[in-house]
Formats: C-alpha cells, sequence, structure tokens
C-alpha cells in the first residue's frame, strides 16, 4: 500500500488503483455523512477534484492522486457513509483508477513514510 | 483537510478542563475557551445518546451574570423586551437584547431568583453584553456582577431527571423553565429545568470546589455519556433553536427569526408597560405589519448537508438569491441534512420549494416546520 500526503491510499489490485482514505484522515473528519464519487469512466488529471466528504464538521474534497480513467466507484459507501469511519482502509474503498504507468506509485509514500508523516 | 484553526491568543479554561482531557475529548479553541468539540464515542453517538438517554456538557464558557438592586426587573426591561416585572420567582424566561434598529445583540435566559436577577449569556458576547449592562443599570444604583468562580453543567435527555434525582429527589418536582437552589454534590447549586438541545434537562450552576467531583459523578452514571460542542450544535439545530452569529445577530429582527413569542404581552401595543426597549418602535410595528423575511427550517432533499452560507433560489436556474443558510448540517435523529435560513416572507410556508446553491450546483430544499424534532419538555 502507498500513501498520499493528503492522506489517500492507493493499492493495485488486477491492474488497477484502488484508492481510499487512511484511517488518521477518518480520525480527523469525524463522523462521515454524505459522499458524492465521480461517474465511472470519467477522464480525471492529478489534483482534480474527484470526491466530496461532508463529515459532521466540514465538507472536504478529495483529489486525483494521479492522471487515469476512474472506471469503478464504491456504491456501498454513499448507500452508508459511516462505512468509511468503520473500514476505511479495507472494505470502504473510494474508487478504481486505470493509469498508464503502474511504475508512478513507487514514487508516493510507503507505510514507514508515512507513519512518519503523521506521527 | 485543513486543521483546526488555533487561536493566536491564549485560550482560556474552564474548570473542568481537566475532567475533559481525562475523558479524551479533542479539545478546540471556541469563543476564547479551550472546549471539547467531541470525545471518543464521536458527534453522531454523542447526539443520539443525549435524544436517548442522557449527555453532560460543560458550558462554563458562558457568562453567568448576578443582578441585584432596587426595580432590578423594570431595569432589565429597557434592554430587552421581554416581560421581566412579570417573572415569577423561581421561573427562567428567554430574552434578547435589542438594538436600537430592532436587532438582536444576543439571547439570554433571565431567571427571578427572589433577591436577584441570574442570567446566562453567550460566552463570546460576555464583554459587550457586560458593558450594555453596566451602563444601563449601574446609574440605577444595580449591580452587576460577572460570576467567575462557578462552573456550568448541563445535563440533558429523557433520563436526566432520574440521574440528578439520585443526587437530589426534589429535582423532580421542578417544571420546564423552574429555577431552584438545590444541594448537588455537597454544594449549593442553581438549578434550571432548562437546556439547549430539545430535550428535557437541567442546567446546574456549581461551585467551583464542587464542579470536578459533581462533573464526575455525574459521569461514572451508565445512563450519561459526556457531549462536546459538535452534538451539542446539531442538538440545537434539530431542535431549531437560534445560534447567536449564525441565525440571529445585529442585522435580524425578533420577527423576522420568529422569536417575537419572546416579547412578552405586557411590552407589546396595548400591554401594561409597552415598549421602552432598545428599537421597540421598529419591532413592534413589525409584529403589526410582518417581517419582510423570515427564519424557516429547511429539509435538503437527498442526503448533501447544506452548511451556513449556502444561497437559495427560487428555481432551479437562473434569478438572484432569495435567502441563505444560516445553520446546516447532518440531523443525526433525522438521519439526513437540515438546515435553517432566511427567505422572503412570501416564500416562508411549509412545503415551499426552493433551491440551495453548493459547488456550482443546485439542489432542492423543501421549507419545513421547526422543529424537526419533538421536544421532549416537562411542562
Amino acid at each position: 500500500m502507498r500513501f498520499t500526503e493528503e492522506h489517500e491510499w492507493l493499492e493495485v489490485e488486477d491492474d488497477l488503483v484502488v484508492v481510499g482514505i487512511t484511517h488518521y484522515a477518518t480520525e480527523q473528519l469525524g463522523d462521515i455523512v454524505f459522499v458524492e464519487l465521480p461517474d465511472e469512466g470519467r477522464e480525471v488529471t492529478k489534483d482534480d477534484e474527484v470526491v466530496v466528504i461532508e463529515s459532521v464538521k466540514a465538507a472536504s474534497d478529495i483529489l486525483a492522486p494521479l492522471d487515469g480513467e476512474i472506471v469503478e466507484v464504491n456504491e456501498a459507501i454513499v448507500e452508508e457513509p459511516g462505512k468509511i469511519n468503520e473500514d476505511p482502509e479495507g472494505e470502504a474503498w473510494f474508487f478504481k483508477m486505470k493509469i498508464a504507468d503502474l511504475g508512478v506509485l513507487d514514487d508516493f509514500l510507503d507505510e514507514a513514510a508515512y507513519k512518519k508523516l503523521i506521527s | 483537510m485543513a486543521d483546526d484553526a488555533t487561536g493566536e491568543t491564549e485560550l482560556k479554561q474552564t474548570i473542568l478542563n481537566g475532567v475533559h482531557h481525562a475523558q479524551g475529548a479533542k479539545m478546540v479553541p471556541f469563543a476564547g475557551y479551550e472546549m471539547p468539540v467531541q470525545y471518543p464515542a464521536g458527534v453522531l453517538k454523542e447526539h443520539l445518546h443525549t435524544r436517548e438517554a442522557a449527555g453532560l456538557f460543560d458550558v462554563s464558557h458562558m457568562g453567568q451574570v448576578v443582578l441585584r438592586g432596587p426595580e432590578m426587573a423594570a431595569a432589565l426591561e429597557t434592554l430587552v423586551p421581554a416581560d421581566i416585572v412579570g417573572l415569577p420567582e423561581g421561573r427562567q424566561r428567554y430574552a434578547l437584547f435589542t438594538n436600537e434598529d430592532g436587532g438582536i445583540e444576543d439571547d439570554l435566559m433571565v431567571a427571578n431568583r427572589g433577591d436577584h436577577l441570574f442570567l446566562v449569556v453567550n460566552a463570546a458576547r460576555k464583554a459587550p453584553d457586560l458593558d450594555r449592562l453596566r451602563a444601563a443599570l449601574e446609574p440605577r444604583r444595580i449591580t452587576v456582577k460577572l460570576i467567575e468562580t462557578r462552573a456550568l453543567l448541563a445535563l440533558q435527555g429523557p433520563q436526566a431527571v432520574e440521574v440528578l434525582a439520585e443526587h437530589c429527589p426534589e429535582i423532580r418536582e421542578m417544571r420546564f423553565m423552574d429555577v431552584a437552589t438545590l444541594p448537588l454534590g455537597g454544594a449549593e447549586c442553581w438549578v434550571s429545568r432548562s437546556g439547549y438541545t430539545g430535550e428535557d434537562g437541567f442546567e446546574i450552576s456549581v461551585p467551583e470546589a464542587a464542579a470536578e467531583d459533581l462533573a464526575r459523578s455525574l459521569l461514572g452514571d451508565a445512563r450519561v455519556l459526556p457531549i462536546g460542542l459538535g452534538a451539542r450544535d446539531s442538538l440545537r439545530l434539530e431542535a431549531g433553536l437560534c445560534l447567536y452569529g449564525n441565525d440571529i445577530d445585529a442585522t435580524t429582527t425578533p420577527v423576522e427569526a420568529g422569536l417575537a413569542w419572546s416579547i412578552g404581552k405586557a411590552r407589546r401595543p396595548g400591554g401594561a408597560r409597552p415598549g421602552g426597549f432598545p428599537g421597540g418602535a421598529a419591532i413592534l410595528d413589525q409584529m403589526e405589519s410582518g417581517a419582510p423575511r423570515r427564519r424557516v427550517g429547511l429539509r435538503p432533499e437527498g442526503r448533501a448537508p447544506m452548511r451556513e452560507g449556502v444561497t437559495l433560489f427560487a428555481a432551479e436556474t437562473g434569478g438572484t438569491p432569495v435567502g441563505e443558510i444560516t445553520s446546516g448540517g447532518f440531523g443525526p435523529s433525522l438521519g439526513g441534512p437540515v438546515a435553517m435560513g432566511y427567505v422572503p416572507a412570501d416564500m416562508a410556508g411549509p412545503g415551499q420549494r426552493l433551491w440551495g446553491e453548493m459547488r456550482g450546483k443546485r439542489r432542492p430544499v423543501e421549507v419545513v416546520k421547526l422543529p424537526f424534532v419533538a421536544q421532549g419538555f416537562k411542562r
């Protein structure tokens, strides 16, 4: 698993990159009550606002971590946003992306580096 | 994800600061104080627990003020439109400080405690409120004293009465908006049956030396959870209660805000003491002729919360804004978004459809009756 400084996690699964937010992010956000996901098939550029999350406290944007195509989104978290607080780094992934070169993932933080960032 | 803004000036702490830290609270700056925004249970659970059982709030940041002197009730009536002269001993009433334009300078509670009046004002408004009180009352030989040696606790929820009755059975005899001096935690407490959640509950002014023990003892009851500012806000919003600075301020009148009920009959035209408060002519005139805009409850369709500052439109496309949301968020008891805001009087009827613009998209909202949840007051 790789991480961004914006508290997203990235994991490769069947040549796609699965994206979600970290435990640390959910602790900062508090109870999440609303999620808006991008349309499947949307081409995105790194740092595009792709997801809106609303917690009991405030609204936050999730930015696309990479250039690519959104090929699948997790409708289950739209129905039950509370799942994101329960299992953010597992069941409550946000979307899957197709990217040109999976090698770029090496440029992101590994677990040790991310832990250092949030400590 | 922006971090919470940290106060630049030194934050004050309430008497119960140590209790909050011991309970694992997340602390934030609020009105010049370091206050708990949530505890480990989180805002949703804290909110629902208060509606189902009982929640303990530290509201010691609010201003507790004692007025003593000759004809203090009549004197206070020069600042507020509420009927204070007619407030019986042992009773409390909601009041507003108004300004010359008919706007609202603060909202407060006024209790008649026999030889003195006890006021509770908003934390962020303490200084201007004290200035206003001193300027108007001291020339009338009335002393205005800010009480800084007592904590203020609120125990709210349907089980609050039974929790407190274990400390003091007389609690059960109190009705909504009664005030009494009762022994709690071995100290003389000033108790009122009131609150800011829409639930039955009590507010307890407790001497400094006994405050921590009383708080710990109440939290030791399995029915009680500590509740932070996050749930305090969602509870009061569902109850349709105004937050000063959001839903009411110096530019909103009591009539626009739907708070004209707090203007006593005696203070209205034809009453025993009509007018005589700041902005009286403008406010009483507006009561007669109607306000151009009204505070209303709003239910956004779908799940997206609409927060303060969201602009309201009369149509899905085009047109100019007709109003604005002043408080909004997720209502845990309703399981969906709830909001309040101001709209033109002719769009203030329940069932009126409007659109709120967020992130460049207009989403439908419906004007609904307040409160969003049934009140649990013991009248």
